[in-house]
């Protein structure tokens, strides 16, 4: 392994992800992201839900958090308040921040608090078994769908534009070096940033890691759209950036006052 | 010190304060709203933070983060936002995260009566959680106990860390006495604590059944190592009880609000000829078995009074040694008259 991860990693191998998963690319691009951004380490705190992506807290050598399941963002904001020097990174996976979490991620935007949330979204449950999870396209078959998903599915990056958030962007696990400044870009802005690393799942999609790859490589289209209602699902980019007072800032501004 | 007239969850808040809590998430619910109210209005006046979140489940995790980051966190809920902590509390056990729950008890199940009385929710602060582990319940039944209780709830929780529920009720919370307080500011110094986030420990902490170096294990012994550990750091732990005429052949056995109404209905019998006494339990668990077991040698018989089909009733049953009666009551203070007299017929 090349001494830059390695550096950055546990000595906690072998990993539990699959073969061709995406989980490990997005913690590359979060590795050489969180070096670019000259932050220090032992002030950067990295937590994490349950799922294949809350495993990504185990492998970092960082202090590290690994949660219940769709409540990451509750105790990062617990984290955060408690002591705001400290850099907070959450990574979630599309379950576990839209369905279970759905809720905290909403508020987490409302409140435009200043975390990076790194959003795995290979849509669809991975480590329990290929179950339907709430970014399942429409029609799909799953374990729980075996006739076809009859729901539609959340766009997580509009989610969090409408809901607040005030850095929003959107890369794949094949564009990686976007996705890499876009993470670097997320935990320097001030405020509640996210980042939808889209991957697939090539153990329960049954689909070769290549053809995934190549999937991303010939459906997704950087786009620079800026009205959120013309975002389409192919559509990559950095879809937001807002400069807006940051919520620990007004929180300890009541403190001094 | 001067004499004031307070009420339960205000007292509950100036515990809190002078033990050093700076950090408190909360979500309405009555009869536990007070403390939000007092935890928003103070603690930016002590340098502490009050967060309101989205539901409970969010507030006691925050509160958990928070703990993790260095602070002196708190939660306050009632019945149903008691329910939806309960995997947060497992978390806090698992991962040692000392913090304070505080839940001022209403009739249940669900709803129930907003916002009656009630001890409902006892076998819930011990086992509500799922899985195996330790935790420490506190019961007060005056007003000095919310702020004392309270106190001490934050010493237990990081001298031991692990959480600590405060088993409050709405008769507790809600009433108003007349009691001599340390004053607000009065603080307490507890030791702060090395295990924190930020200082470059770069520790792990997960909810996963982890080896002594914090990163998961699924070997099941490395499991029952944990487990047993977690269960022994609590072999130290003395129990509060209160005795009055503890060689009485009537005891009573009682907390919360029920031990007020037993305290009066002992005077009642004792008036009566009765020779009878009362232990009050201030800690629920670990439960006081070897005081309950002694005092229940003495007794021909041991009465417990609950505002619940009989929850408490069972731990003691379980340690005593003589004949144990429980008495329910259900959505309405004890009336002492009554209580006693219900004793009265069975004697």
């Amino acid at each position: 392994m090349k001494a830059e991860y390695a550096e950055m990693l546990r000595d906690t191998l072998p990993h539990v992800w699959c073969a061709g998963c995406g989980n490990g690319i997005v913690l590359g691009a979060f590795i050489r992201a969180f070096k670019n951004t000259g932050m220090e380490r032992d002030k950067t705190v990295v937590v994490s839900g349950i799922g294949c992506s809350g495993r990504i807290s185990q492998y970092l050598d960082f202090d590290t958090v690994h949660t219940t399941h769709g409540r990451a963002l509750a105790f990062a904001t617990g984290i955060k308040l408690a002591n705001p020097s400290l850099n907070v990174v959450v990574f979630m996976g599309d379950g576990d921040a839209v369905a279970i979490g759905g809720n905290h991620f909403i508020h987490a935007c409302r409140r435009n608090i200043d975390i990076t949330a790194v959003i795995i979204n290979n849509s669809i449950y991975g480590m329990t078994g290929g179950q339907t999870a709430p970014t399942t396209p429409e029609g799909r078959r799953t374990k729980t769908s075996p006739y076809g998903n009859p729901e539609s599915p959340f766009d997580i990056s509009k989610l969090a534009i409408t809901a607040g958030a005030t850095y929003v962007a959107r890369f794949t696990s094949y564009h990686t070096r976007w996705l890499e400044k876009a993470i670097a870009e997320a935990m320097l802005h001030k405020g509640f940033s996210v980042v939808e690393a889209i991957t697939g799942c090539p153990t329960h999609w049954k689909m070769k890691p290549y053809e995934i790859l190549r999937l991303q490589k010939e459906k997704f289209v950087r786009s620079s759209i800026e009205s959120v209602e013309e975002i389409r699902p192919e559509d990559i980019g950095i879809f937001k950036r807002e400069v807006k007072q940051e919520f620990c800032e007004k929180v300890h501004k009541i403190l001094r006052n | 010190m001067t004499k004031e007239l307070i009420q339960g969850n205000e007292a509950a808040v100036r515990g809190a304060i002078n033990a050093g809590c700076n950090f408190f998430a909360g979500y309405p619910i009555t009869p536990s709203s007070e403390i939000a109210h007092g935890m928003a209005e103070l603690l930016p006046k002590f340098n502490g933070v009050f967060v309101q979140m989205e539901d409970e489940i969010a507030s006691i995790s925050a509160a958990i983060g928070a703990s993790m980051a260095g602070a002196k966190a708190m939660t306050a809920t009632s019945g149903p936002g008691f329910s939806l902590m309960q995997e947060s509390i497992g978390y806090a056990a698992i991962t040692e995260t000392p913090v304070i729950i505080y839940n001022v008890m209403r009739v249940g199940p669900s709803t129930g009566i907003p916002t009656a009385p009630s001890q409902g929710d006892v076998m819930q602060a011990r086992y509500g959680s799922h899985g195996d582990y330790p935790i420490i319940v506190l019961s007060p039944a005056t007003v000095e106990d919310m702020y004392h209780l309270t106190v001490e709830a934050f010493e237990l929780a990081h001298k031991f860390s692990s959480p600590v529920t405060v088993l409050s009720d709405e008769i507790i919370g809600h009433m108003r006495e007349s009691v001599t307080l340390p004053e607000l500011g009065e603080r307490i110094e507890l030791p702060e604590s090395e295990n924190i986030i930020g200082i470059g420990r770069r520790m792990h902490r997960t909810g996963l059944a982890h080896n002594e170096h914090g990163l998961p294990t699924t070997d099941f012994k490395e499991y029952e190592g944990l487990i047993k550990r977690l269960f022994a750091k609590f072999d130290s732990f003395k129990p509060k009880v209160k005795v009055e005429n503890g060689d009485a052949d009537v005891i009573f056995i009682a907390y919360g609000s029920s031990y007020r109404s037993a305290r009066r209905a002992v005077k009642i019998l004792i008036g009566k000829g009765v020779d009878a006494g009362i232990l009050k339990l201030e800690t629920l668990f670990p439960f006081p078995e070897k005081e309950v077991r002694k005092i229940s040698k003495k007794a021909e018989r041991v009465i417990v009074p609950e505002m619940n089909m009989g929850q408490i009733l069972r731990e003691v049953e379980r340690v005593c040694c003589c004949d144990v009666v429980g008495v329910s009551f259900f959505g309405s203070l004890i009336i002492p008259e009554v209580l006693a007299k219900k004793v009265e017929e069975m004697l």
